[in-house]
């Protein structure tokens, strides 16, 4: 007693098969490609790891050495950048959202934001370049401290500004009907209520900069020796990495592909943190 | 002795005004939502403000907390007394008037915190406490809106944890934590089951011996059950208001007829 699927069913059935198998295939496409980097990545990371990466610098060209100045200096500077820039973000984040709502102003800001977030990186580092680089004479770690911090800034004004707006209208009526100031109720009530998503938007903040080097290539540079004076040149990975696989020399593509596979264990691990953040969060 | 006195007086003279409404207008924008209301709310006495939605009943509630403040383009004229003074004025200090006049929402607002540290937000606002008079003011206010037995041993645990019934029972408590003198409840059970709705009544009853209290209600008998007085809305205006058992039995107006027999809204 079936009836026969019309022809508009059938016609629909085909379109949805074909729409599937190529949604596939373009996933299929993608991960190829994702897994193929990863690999060799892994493949060719693996062979150069040691703990001599944490022990030794830097070597000139012949030697054997590590990544010892790079780790840290990166991590000097991504952690300067992390904070001059979060404080900021967060503010204008919460002015954007709490305070400028839906002002002529905000609305100007918002949209600079936006621009700002997906400028080429290496417009920030020219920027730095041109305002603090040029006039001191040098190369410095905190010229790098300050182009990483304007590349987080935008991150973080965009995830303090939307998860705020996210949290709902009533709990901020709940507070100031108990005769809360706005400051207070913004502090008290509202962060804890959208800490997640904006410790999410920071992790992910710190995860872009810790690998960007275009910044870093006109403001840090790069140095040889180890060093704590973030007014001098410093080392860091990503300006390392690029340097080092440019190089003829055997023992540094070795070192460019440790620091590699490390700079991405430590993304993924950013990633998984800032993941497993939001799953508790919101549960 | 003072307070013997004064109950006596309670029962002899008609109930004191606590705050007193007079020729008041609101407007969203260009459009009138309130229509020069003249209304009393008793001292000591639960309101019940009733009529079909959009007829300015939770405009009103917004109103005498100024809540309205916060959103560009609404605005009140007219004069709203509250121990001599116009409370709707610029002058009035809005968080000070605001733990005077505590009001409970439609949808439970637990704060993303513990059940201690909610009720003990809003005391801070206003007091310095130590630690025991803290815990004290905690324990007090929990016990008055019959939430104590319940939660006692999670104070520190997440308050959005607690049932919704249990989270509007610690919207009010916090509420009354701040000791005001009028509480506004909107619609205060809409969201709730029978039985937490008939706990939230109940505890409506026992709150009227200390506060005033204003009640926006979609549910008649709710209206009935706890109200001394009962107030009819209608597009704005304010079209009848009397003691709730009159109202109920014998309604002056036919529009208030009309809407508590269910025939219209």
């Amino acid at each position: 007693m079936r009836r026969r699927p019309s022809s508009l069913v059938l016609r629909r059935q085909a379109i949805n098969g074909l729409a599937l198998g190529l949604a596939s295939f373009a996933t299929l496409l993608g991960l190829i490609a994702l897994t193929w980097i990863l690999a060799t990545i892994i493949v060719n990371g693996a062979t150069a790891l040691g703990p001599q990466l944490f022990t030794r610098d830097t070597p000139p060209p012949g030697s054997m050495g590590g990544l010892r100045n790079a780790l840290v200096g990166s991590a000097i500077m991504t952690g300067l950048g992390v904070l001059l820039g979060t404080p900021i973000g967060v503010l204008a984040g919460t002015h954007l959202a709490e305070f400028g709502r839906a002002s002529r102003f905000a609305e100007t800001i918002r949209f600079i934001n936006d621009i700002l977030l997906s400028a080429p990186s290496i417009v920030t580092g020219l920027f730095v370049y041109q305002i603090v680089v040029q006039p001191s004479g040098h190369f410095s770690g905190l010229a790098g401290v300050l182009a990483l911090a304007l590349v987080l800034l935008p991150v973080v004004v965009r995830s303090t500004d939307e998860t705020l707006r996210l949290v709902p209208i009533s709990l901020r009526e709940a507070a100031l009907a108990l005769g809360a100031p706005h400051w207070r109720m913004v502090l008290r009530v509202l962060y804890p209520a959208a800490r997640t998503g904006m410790l999410t938007g920071v992790l992910l903040g710190i995860a872009r900069i810790s690998g960007e080097t275009a910044p870093l290539l006109f403001t840090a540079l790069n140095n040889q020796y180890f060093s704590f004076d973030p007014a001098q040149p410093m080392a860091n990975m990503p300006v390392v990495i690029f340097q080092f696989a440019l190089s003829p020399y055997a023992a540094w593509h070795a070192l460019a592909w440790a620091g590699a596979l490390l700079m991405t264990l430590f993304v993924l691990l950013l990633s998984v943190a800032a993941r497993r953040l939001l799953r508790t969060g919101s549960a | 002795m003072e307070t013997a006195m004064s109950a006596r007086e309670a029962a002899q003279a008609p109930p004191v005004p606590r705050i007193m409404m007079e020729n008041l207008h609101f407007f969203y924008g260009e459009t009138e939502a309130l229509k020069n209301i003249t209304l009393a709310l008793p001292q000591c006495q639960a309101t019940g403000m009733i009529g079909p939605s959009g007829c300015g009943k939770s405009t009103l509630l917004r109103v005498l907390n100024r809540m309205y403040d916060l959103y560009p383009g609404q605005r009140a004229t007219g004069r709203v007394m509250m121990d001599g003074e116009n409370i709707i004025s610029p002058e009035i200090d809005v968080n000070r008037l605001r733990s005077r006049i505590g009001m409970v929402f439609q949808k439970p607002t637990p704060f993303p915190m513990s059940v201690y540290e909610n009720i003990a937000f809003g005391v801070r606002l206003h007091e310095r406490l130590g630690r025991a008079a803290m815990d004290e003011r905690v324990e007090w206010s929990l016990v008055r809106a019959a939430l104590w037995d319940e939660v006692k041993d999670r104070l520190r645990g997440p308050a959005t944890s607690l049932s919704g019934g249990q989270q509007q029972r610690l919207c009010i408590a916090r509420s009354i934590a701040v000791r005001p003198e009028v509480i506004l409840l909107d619609e205060p059970t809409s969201a709730l089951d029978p039985i937490s709705t008939l706990k939230i009544e109940e505890l409506i009853d026992e709150l009227k011996t200390d506060f005033t209290i204003a009640i926006v209600t979609h549910n008649m008998q709710q209206a009935a059950r706890c109200t001394d007085q009962v107030a009819f809305f209608y597009l704005g205006e304010l079209i009848e208001v009397g003691p709730t058992a009159q109202v109920f039995t014998a309604p002056r107006q036919r529009r208030t007829q009309e809407y508590i027999t269910g025939r219209f809204g």
